[in-house]
């Protein structure tokens, strides 16, 4: 078996591992090696052609292989290490190792002193939310289809009706669109958008694709290539409303009904993963349950803007190269993050209260839109942080801001409540 | 004009394992599919269980092919190299009613001289099973209920009889039989008609239709639909063994058990219906095995779904499986009624379809040259980290994984596709190596799959289909 070593072994190189990455490089650590499955770095955003990156961290707007791109010349200054077409097949916390394949080498064993899991995540499937039917041709998550049409230049169907606003069902409605297709509309079983007001506006209002809200599809027609599909409107409880059902013809239909962390590898690795998230519980410093493994992206939590998967991941690999250096070697104080009123997740889940003049964001998800609100942090009856917000949903990430000194006690509760 | 002395009629599991017994003889066979791809329809949407008979009615063909089958498969996994686990399956009676009816299932099964069948406890059934109903009264164990892969039980049956000179006819449909002098003369298809001595009608759902030809449908086929979850392998609540519901007078109920690979599986229905096609799922269906499976397994997490299937059971009215010849139709068999069991019985069946027509004087004289193994494709992910090292040495393609969630490399994909009878569409490849059977559902190498099939086959993308003609993945180029 062929044999590397290094200071930190990062899995997945899109943009988390790459801002991961350059930043261990940053922080002191020699070797940094990615190790990334695909023939090229940049991950999912090698796919996202469309504008609406960046405007964050770079107050631009970039399209995905922009941004992207800026994050490998930077990774290449710095002299990060990269292996391509590898696949991670086990991490091993205890040891550091990571056991990988790849045409070139063959099995490899990657020995680290740190470890950064960047495996992003993968789309939720027809399957997974149990849409009946039959089981054609013509089927797709709105991520494949982005893949064969952006990436092999392929096109899968001429008429299509997409299930779920998502961000991304959004942004495959105006690019079928815009390679000919007829897209005759988004359906959404909620009663608001899952994605970002602005991929609305821009990827459905101006082509004129009607957005239908709380409505499901019912059920699936065709043999061979699907034919149409049954959509219905749903009730309070979501439940479809079967004697409104219509059919609507279709060629293709385009799922994209969420996404979900992709953590086979930290699962087998034993390493504690949150229910809520589906992803490795964390704290400030992205480290996970194994004080050797930390974590970042989309394998900790969906985010919906990649400026922010670059922000946390830099801290990851800070962190980690911090650790590979022996300097996060101190006594934690744990505080546990619980939510509170409509918080449906926190991320990070605990903070170590010991870090000197930390400031730490929480991440969170609420629940229900919601309007005219309050974010607040409190460590028992003590708010130790708040901030007003005009709208609330679930679709769009909040945060609050704790300084670790104000921490006392066990815990800190984010909740959202009403401002009078 | 095709010339042969067998057709069989279907290549499902019944119709390849004939097949394959077949050419353990000096007999020309051609075997006839409308499918792409063998493995039929039933065949490869069933609970993918050997059963041991042991509730087979007593005395029937069905309970003495079964019953036969069982330990049969011990040696054809390994010749054929077909997963395949003796899992055992419990019989766990939640209620005092079902307590009162397991003496009359031993009984049953001693009829169907299934003497293996035992009393458990509640408390031995629960160390079993932890994941069991609490409520559990006590119950039966059957030890020899298995479990399988059913697309590579019937790719290997297929194979192997390739190996051994079976010619296989797929993507043809047969249109019509001619006979002549009360003798089947020849088998006219959407391809080439084909001059034949015997026809072997293993034609499952379509066994009726074909049967119409020679004009004896005195039955007919009843589709008996049955829908399935298979649940992710990292799914909450697992059973280790098939854990069977009590039969009530009106159905065998919903199981749930492992699959050869690791997920769960749950169901299945049985809703007759008049059409052959409908394989649809219904929201009524997934419903009622939710709510039924519970009562086995309360905890069984129907959310951790990775997909939904339904197969047709080809029941027949009136009921039973039959074996038919008639006097005055020389060289037909007709076999019907293969229902949930077939998959089983499908290796005894292939014996006994052979000893029927040798008694009946076909005369064929054994091969001496008869190729009895056959290997299955390499399975990197099964391998130990030192076998995968020298597969990547010996052959790069091993090192590409192109299937993550079943760590399925590019390499065993190319087997698939090169292999005799080797697969020609999308399913055709998930139904070999498992690219896309895991919980993205060909998500991320769907794309990567059509790609290699369109390069390895010679055409385009838009020439690949999920399974049969006319189930194109894509359209054609971007602008």
């Amino acid at each position: 078996m062929y044999n590397v070593k290094c200071d930190v072994a990062i899995i997945g190189g899109g943009p988390a591992g790459l801002a991961a990455a350059i930043a261990a490089k940053e922080e002191g650590a020699e070797k940094v090696l990615i190790l990334e499955r695909d023939n090229a770095l940049g991950g999912i955003l090698q796919q996202c052609i469309h504008p609406g990156f960046g405007l964050t961290r770079f107050k631009e707007e970039l399209t995905g292989p922009e941004y992207y791109g800026r994050f490998v010349d930077k990774a290449k200054e710095v002299g990060v290490d990269y292996m391509l077409d590898t696949m991670v097949l086990e991490v091993n916390h205890e040891t550091n190792e990571v056991i990988c394949t790849s045409s070139r080498y063959g099995l490899t064993q990657v020995q680290a002193k740190s470890i950064v899991l960047a495996m992003g995540c993968r789309e939720k499937t027809r399957a997974s939310i149990m849409v009946p039917g039959t089981r054609p041709a013509g089927l797709y998550t709105a991520g494949s289809a982005q893949r064969l049409v952006n990436r092999q230049n392929i096109m899968v169907g001429k008429k299509v009706v997409i299930l779920g606003s998502g961000d991304i069902g959004m942004i495959m409605a105006r690019r079928m669109t815009l390679e000919g297709a007829k897209v005759v509309m988004v359906v959404e079983l909620m009663d608001y958008l899952a994605g970002l007001t602005r991929n609305r506006v821009q990827c459905l209002d101006d082509f004129g694709i009607p957005l239908k809200l709380a409505h499901t599809i019912t059920r699936i027609e065709g043999n061979e290539r699907v034919t149409g599909v049954w959509v219905a409107p749903v009730d309070e409880k979501k439940q479809p409303i079967a004697e409104k059902a219509e059919l609507v013809e279709c060629d293709t239909v385009l799922f994209s009904v969420g996404l979900m962390p992709e953590n086979e590898l930290t699962r087998k690795a034993g390493i504690a993963i949150n229910p809520i998230t589906n992803g490795p519980a964390v704290n400030q410093y992205m480290q996970t349950s194994a004080p050797s493994v930390f974590a970042c992206g989309n394998v900790v939590h969906v985010n919906d803007l990649v400026d922010n998967v670059s922000e946390e991941s830099s801290r990851a690999g800070k962190y980690a190269a911090r650790y590979a250096m022996g300097k996060l070697a101190g006594e934690q104080k744990t505080v546990t993050c619980v939510t509170g009123r409509n918080v449906r997740y926190l991320c990070p889940q605990t903070v170590d209260a010991n870090e000197e003049g930390g400031k730490v964001s929480l991440y969170f998800r609420v629940l229900q839109p919601e309007l005219g609100v309050k974010l607040i942090a409190r460590c028992g009856d003590e708010v130790i942080a708040s901030t007003k917000e005009f709208r609330v949903n679930p679709g769009e990430m909040c945060h609050v801001n704790v300084a670790t000194e104000k921490l006392t006690g066990d815990t800190v509760t984010v909740e959202v409540i009403k401002e009078d | 004009m095709l010339k042969t002395d067998v057709v069989v009629i279907g290549a499902g599991a019944v119709g390849c394992a004939v097949a394959r017994e077949l050419s353990k003889y000096e007999v020309d066979v051609i075997v006839v599919d409308k499918n792409e791809d063998v493995g039929g329809d039933a065949s490869k949407s069933n609970s993918a269980i050997i059963h041991t008979g042991y509730d087979a009615a007593p005395g029937t063909l069905e309970s003495q092919l079964v019953v036969a089958a069982n330990p049969m498969y011990d040696e054809l996994v390994k010749d054929l190299e077909v997963p395949f686990a003796r899992i055992g399956a419990i019989l766990p009676a939640i209620t005092d009613e079902q307590f009162e009816k397991l003496p009359a299932i031993k009984e049953k099964a001693f009829k169907n001289h299934v003497y293996d069948v035992e009393y458990k406890t509640r408390e031995e059934l629960l160390a079993m099973e932890p994941n069991l109903n609490p409520e559990v009264k006590g119950g039966l164990w059957i030890p020899r209920e298995s479990i399988i892969d059913p697309f590579i039980l019937v790719q290997a049956y297929a194979e192997n009889a390739y190996a051994n000179g079976v010619r296989f006819l797929l993507s043809t449909k047969v249109t019509g039989i001619t006979t002549e002098g009360g003798k089947v003369k020849t088998v006219q298809t959407t391809g080439e008609e084909i001059e034949t001595k015997y026809i072997i009608n293993c034609a499952g759902l379509y066994c009726d239709d074909i049967a119409e030809m020679v004009g004896k449908a005195e039955y007919k086929v009843v589709a008996r639909k049955g829908q399935f979850f298979i649940l992710d392998k990292n799914t909450s609540c697992q059973v280790d063994h098939i854990v069977l519901p009590i039969p009530t007078k009106i159905t065998k109920g919903k199981l749930m058990c492992p699959t050869i690979h690791g997920n769960m599986l749950v169901g299945p229905t049985a809703e007759d219906q008049d059409s052959k096609l409908d394989k649809s799922t219904t929201a009524e269906g997934l419903a009622s095995i939710t709510a039924d499976v519970r009562n086995l397994i309360p905890n069984v997490n129907v959310r951790d779904t990775i997909t939904q299937y339904s197969g047709l059971r080809p029941n027949r009215n009136p009921e039973g499986l039959n074996f038919d010849i008639w006097d005055d139709l020389e060289g037909y068999v007709n076999l019907s009624g293969v229902r949930s069991t077939g998959l089983t019985l499908s290796l005894a069946m292939g014996t006994y379809v052979v000893q029927q027509l040798l008694a009946r004087g076909a005369g064929w004289k054994l091969k001496e040259n008869f190729i009895s193994k056959r290997k299955g494709i390499v399975k990197f992910s099964e391998c130990t980290r030192e076998e995968q090292d020298a597969l990547v040495k010996e052959n790069p393609l091993y090192g590409n994984v192109i299937c993550r969630c079943e760590t399925v490399t590019e390499a065993e994909i190319l087997d698939a596709i090169h292999r005799p009878l080797g697969a020609r569409s999308v399913d055709a490849v998930k139904r070999r190596v498992r690219a896309g059977m895991g919980r993205c559902q060909g998500g991320f190498c769907g794309p990567k799959v059509i790609e290699i099939l369109a390069r390895e086959l010679g055409c385009e993308p838009t020439d690949i289909n999920k399974n049969n003609a006319g189930s194109y993945m894509v359209t054609g180029s971007t602008r």
